[in-house]
C-alpha cells in the first residue's frame, strides 16, 4: 500500500518538521550540560575582524596575559618595564636610604638573587604582598564593579582589594605611615587606601596611599624596596573589549629620588566561567618544599 | 624494559644570564646550562607550591640506587606543560631531561618527562628556554 501525501499533507509535515527541529534547538539549549573550562586562561589571539568596542565605564571580567606573553604578568624578574636585569637603563633612582635597602634585601630573583636557603624574601614566610607587589606578581584578576567601587580579586593567594569610585577624597598621607581620614588617623593596610576616576568612558585612573611601612613589603620579586611614604598612580583604559591597559608609576620619596613608571601592560579578556586555579602560600607547603629539596639544592 | 640506566647523555647548552625558574625563585642561582637526561623509578611526585617535585630511583651500572630529585613550577604553570596532579604513582618508569644542579647533586630543573608509554609532559625545549630567559610564566 502506498502512502499519499497531497498539499495539506505535505504542509503539516513540514509543520512536524519545523516543530521537532525547535524542540532538539530547544533542548540543545536548554538540556545541554555546562563544561568546565580549562583553569589556567589561555585565550588565543582575536582577529581584527572580531574585535568589538569596549563597553562604557567599565572594567569587569577576568584578566590574563596576552597570548604568548606569560612573562610580562609574571614579572618575576622585577617589575615590567624595569626587570632588575643589571642593564643600565634599568637602574632606579634611589635615594641612598632607598640603597641601603635594596642592599639589605636577600632576593630570590634579579641580578642579585640567592638561593631559597638564604632569602629574607617575606613572601617565602607567606606574609601578604600588599599593593603594588600584587600587582608585579603573577598577575592574574578578576575585577567586578558596583556603582561605589571596583572590586579586584587577585589570582596569587586569593586576595582582594577595593576602588572606590564614589567621589570620595584620597585620604592625606600621614608621616611615619598611614593615612588620615574625616580627622582621624587610620592605620597602613596591605592594599592602602584608593580611589578611583573616571576620566572618559574608558579611562580610569586611580591613586593609593596608606601602604605598608618598608619592613614589611618589597615593591617586586628582586629585592626592590617601598615604603610608607608610597604613592601609587595606576590608570586602567579599556583599550576595547578584549583589551585593558594597566599602567602604573610609583613616587616614594624615601627610597626614590624621583617618580617613575613600573608597567604599562596589556591584559586579555579570559573566559568568564573559568575556575581558576590559584596559586597560593602555604607555611607547611614551603617548608616541606625546602625539608625536601630547596635546603638540599641550595648545598645548605 | 631494564630498569634504571645511568645517565644518558649530556649536552651543554647556551648562555645563561639571569632566569626565571618561576615566579618563586630563579633557576640561575642552583642549575647549570648543562641538560642531562636519566632513566629511573617515579618514588613520588609532590603537586604542591611553590614547585612541584619528582623524587625517583636511578640506578647505576654497577647496581648502585641513586635517589634524585627534580622540580618543576607551581601546579598553576606546570599545569600548562602537561602536568596533572596525578601525572606520576610510585613504580612508573620515566625518562627524566633536566637541568642539571650548580651543587653537583641528584638535583635538575625538569624540562621534560616521558613515561614508558610515551606519554610526555614539559618539553626538552621548555628547559632550555628558561635557560635563556623564557620562563613560560
Amino acid at each position: 500500500m502506498r502512502l499519499r501525501i497531497d498539499g495539506y499533507g505535505k504542509e503539516m509535515l513540514g509543520l512536524l518538521g519545523a516543530v521537532l527541529i525547535l524542540a532538539v534547538s530547544l533542548f540543545a539549549q536548554n538540556g545541554s550540560t555546562p563544561k568546565w573550562p580549562e583553569p589556567v586562561p589561555n585565550r588565543q589571539a582575536i582577529a581584527a575582524k572580531d574585535k568589538k568596542p569596549a563597553p562604557r565605564r567599565s572594567l569587569v571580567g577576568m584578566w590574563g596575559s596576552m597570548p604568548g606573553n606569560r612573562q610580562a604578568t609574571n614579572q618575576s624578574s622585577g617589575v615590567q618595564l624595569k626587570p632588575n636585569n643589571g642593564r643600565p637603563e634599568n637602574q632606579l633612582p634611589y635615594t641612598p636610604y632607598g640603597f641601603e635597602l635594596y642592599k639589605s634585601h636577600k632576593p630570590l630573583e634579579g641580578v642579585d638573587a640567592v638561593p631559597p636557603a638564604g632569602t629574607n624574601d617575606p613572601r617565602v614566610r607567606c606574609e601578604p604582598l600588599g599593593l603594588p607587589r600584587h600587582n608585579h606578581y603573577d598577575l592574574g584578576i578578576q575585577i567586578f564593579q558596583d556603582e561605589f567601587k571596583i572590586a579586584m580579586l587577585y589570582q596569587y593567594d586569593s586576595q582582594w582589594r577595593v576602588i572606590w569610585t564614589d567621589g570620595r577624597p584620597l585620604p592625606k598621607l600621614v608621616d611615619g605611615g598611614g593615612v588620615e581620614i574625616n580627622g582621624q588617623y587610620r592605620e597602613p593596610r596591605w592594599f592602602g587606601y584608593s580611589v578611583g576616576k573616571w576620566m572618559d568612558d574608558y579611562t580610569l585612573d586611580v591613586e593609593t596611599v596608606g601602604t605598608m611601612p618598608e619592613q614589611r613589603v618589597w615593591l617586586d620579586n628582586t629585592g626592590r624596596p617601598i615604603s610608607d611614604q608610597l604613592r601609587i598612580r595606576e590608570t586602567f583604559r579599556r583599550v576595547d573589549y578584549d583589551t585593558l591597559e594597566w599602567s602604573e608609576t610609583i613616587e616614594d620619596p624615601k627610597v626614590y629620588t624621583r617618580s617613575w613608571q613600573t608597567m604599562k601592560l596589556p591584559m586579555m579578556l579570559q573566559d568568564p566561567r573559568t575556575d581558576l586555579m590559584t596559586r597560593y602560600c602555604s607555611p607547611s607547603e614551603v617548608d616541606a618544599y625546602n625539608k625536601a629539596y630547596g635546603d638540599a639544592v641550595s648545598g645548605k | 624494559m631494564r630498569r634504571g640506566l645511568v645517565i644518558v647523555f649530556a649536552i651543554a647548552v647556551g648562555l645563561l644570564t639571569s632566569v626565571p625558574l618561576t615566579a618563586h625563585h630563579t633557576a640561575s642561582t642552583l642549575y647549570t646550562e648543562k641538560i642531562v637526561t636519566v632513566k629511573g623509578v617515579v618514588k613520588s611526585w609532590l603537586w604542591s607550591n611553590p614547585h612541584c617535585l619528582l623524587t625517583f630511583d636511578v640506578t647505576g651500572e654497577a647496581g648502585k640506587v641513586v635517589l634524585w630529585r627534580a622540580e618543576t613550577q607551581a601546579p598553576n604553570t606546570a599545569y600548562t606543560e602537561g602536568y596533572r596532579a596525578n601525572s606520576f604513582k610510585p613504580g612508573d618508569e620515566v625518562t627524566v631531561t633536566m637541568r642539571s644542579a650548580v651543587s653537583g647533586g641528584p638535583f635538575g630543573l625538569l624540562a621534560q618527562v616521558v613515561l614508558a608509554d610515551g606519554t610526555k609532559f614539559g618539553s626538552v625545549d621548555s628547559g632550555r628556554g628558561r635557560g635563556r630567559g623564557g620562563d613560560p610564566q
